[in-house]
């Protein structure tokens, strides 16, 4: 289990667990969690038309992934944010569509990058995803405390000059650079699991910023590691382990914070 | 005119019969959807709206697994999804956008496990693909009543909790003093909304049920400030989107490269979402002159 091919899958699978416990964080304390589904799962059209023209798939992934941020950012701005999210969305999907109707010999790539293919990672693919997670965790460290001021509390964060809409940009900048990273590695529903459990669990247990992030990191790398174990040993996808792992860890902080609430 | 026509009618891959159903059936489904939409948008529900789209994926895989009609699979899947949601607690503006997120994240884990096993014990990979993004030309005539009467039920739901629902989604604390049951009506709506997004699902795929969802009814109600006006310009936004859609995509068959078609899917988003992006014009012109 920890010999040849599996080294690579449990090293990127850690790296996209620490990255995605501090990018998740600030996802629920800001109530992102649709635009870290949306960005994800719209970005895999990019992954469709660099098939397509036949370019890397990671810098279709990197550009759709990008320009749906920016997209979700600036029509947010005007109108409903979750609205913005839905239309960013389906737009990234229709033309994901588009591109695999136009190119024939694509479809089985498909579903490797919906659900992820944690376990047939190549060695060449372990020192991007280190350094493009290793950006995003340095940004986010950049930005903790304006970021951190206009997620709690966004009018206090104007007063002080803290634009929110920079910030929310920023974010979302940081969200599409890691979505970019763990897409073709871990597939969208990893990642957004990830995004959304650990975070949510770790939250329902701390109410202190900085340890709730590591807690949150620490809860990421147990479901991934379980994930990957189980689906080590009963062949099952390990999408459907990290799914209900995230779920499964959320109920558990929420039993938790309500049997020490009473 | 006879430009559309000539692909429509040519001995090619669709008969005349298949863009009556999709047409007929896209038009009942924008319609639904356009009007439970409205409440959608209103309430800040998009993200449910399209996780239900995704969930649909799940109750289709374990009902193909099953060896049960997909219809059953995305609705029951989609009612046992809405009823987790409730429990985690949607009907709080700041629990909601997490439990939506969970129960999306441990469905598609779900859906992840089916689908593997259907591709293992049936050898079908195809069925991931055509879940995910529809086709409005895969529709079997069969089922066409049942679908019909499944969304008559969720529009009736609609209309029939119409007044406390519009106040609820309003505002909550109003409809709370005025003694209107706010969880139970958002319940309700859940369920309606369910209901609607699996039949959506199903029919056109999850792209155009999330896109039929929003995309009218948002642009609806940035050009109408009363809701039920809302409604009917949402679902005429859809029922015209829809068909436009149908037709562009009959034409692209002999767009480059030719015989192949563009997706309607594709076709339907372009036009919605530049239905949302115009209709925001008034509003800002407005907004300008009244800066002046």
């Amino acid at each position: 289990m920890f010999s040849g091919f599996m080294v690579n899958a449990w090293t990127v699978a850690s790296i996209v667990a620490v990255v995605a416990g501090i990018v998740g964080f600030f996802t629920v304390l800001r109530g992102s969690a649709f635009a870290a589904h949306a960005i994800p799962n719209g970005s895999f059209a990019g992954a469709a038309g660099a098939s397509l023209v036949g370019v890397s798939t990671l810098l279709g992934l990197g550009v759709f992934s990008l320009a749906g941020a920016l997209t979700i950012g600036l029509l947010g701005r005007r109108g409903r944010q979750d609205v913005a999210t839905a239309l960013a969305l389906v737009l990234m999907l229709g033309l994901g569509a588009l591109f695999l109707s136009l190119s024939v010999q694509y479809a089985p790539e498909v579903y490797s990058l919906l659900f992820g293919e944690v376990l047939g990672i190549a060695a060449n693919e372990v020192a991007p995803t280190a350094i493009l997670g290793l950006i995003c965790v340095c940004a986010l460290a950049i930005l903790y405390r304006p970021l951190m001021l206009s997620s709690v509390l966004p009018e206090v964060g104007e007063a002080h000059g803290v634009s929110s809409f920079l910030m929310d940009m920023l974010f979302l900048t940081v969200l599409a650079l890691a979505t970019a990273m763990t897409v073709p590695v871990v597939g969208t529903l990893l990642i957004f699991s990830l995004m959304i459990g650990a975070p949510a669990a770790a939250r329902s247990l701390t109410d202190r910023p900085l340890v709730a992030m590591a807690l949150s990191v620490l809860i990421a790398l147990l479901i991934v590691w379980i994930a990957i174990a189980a689906s080590y040993t009963t062949n099952y996808p390990v999408g459907f382990f990290v799914g209900s792992g995230a779920a499964v860890s959320y109920t558990l902080g929420r039993i938790w914070s309500s049997w020490r609430g009473t | 005119m006879s430009h559309f026509l000539t692909p429509l009618f040519a001995p090619g891959f669709f008969a005349s019969n298949a863009v009556a159903l999709a047409a007929g059936v896209g038009a009942i489904v924008a319609i639904v959807t356009g009007v439970v939409g409205v409440f959608t948008v209103m309430r800040g529900q998009a993200f449910a709206g399209e996780a239900f789209g995704d969930i649909g994926t799940t109750g289709g895989s374990g009902a193909f697994l099953l060896g049960v009609g997909p219809l059953w699979g995305f609705v029951v899947g989609n009612l046992i999804a809405a009823s987790a949601m409730e429990m985690i607690g949607i009907q709080r503006p700041r629990g909601r956008d997490l439990a939506t997120g969970i129960v999306l994240g441990a469905a598609i884990g779900l859906a992840a496990l089916f689908l593997y096993l259907d591709s293992t014990q049936r050898s079908t990979t195809g069925a991931t693909v055509t879940i995910l993004f529809g086709s409005v030309f895969a529709i079997s005539s069969s089922t066409l009543p049942l679908i019909i009467a499944l969304s008559l039920l969720a529009l009736a739901l609609v209309l029939l909790i119409y007044r406390p629902l519009l106040l609820s989604s309003v505002s909550a604390e109003v409809a709370a003093a005025r003694g209107i049951p706010v969880r139970l009506i958002g319940a309700c709506y859940l369920i309606a909304l369910a209901l609607a997004t699996a039949l959506a699902a199903i029919t056109i795929g999850a792209i155009l049920s999330t896109a039929l969802l929003i995309g009218p009814a948002a642009s609806a109600l940035r050009l109408f400030k009363r809701p039920f006006h809302a409604m009917l310009a949402a679902g005429a936004i859809g029922v015209a989107a829809m068909w436009l859609g149908i037709v562009l995509a009959y034409d692209s068959f002999l767009w480059p490269p030719a015989g192949r078609g563009w997706p309607v899917s594709f076709f339907v988003v372009t036009l919605l979402f530049t239905i949302y992006l115009l209709s925001g014009l008034p509003g800002l012109a407005r907004r300008r002159r009244s800066e002046r």
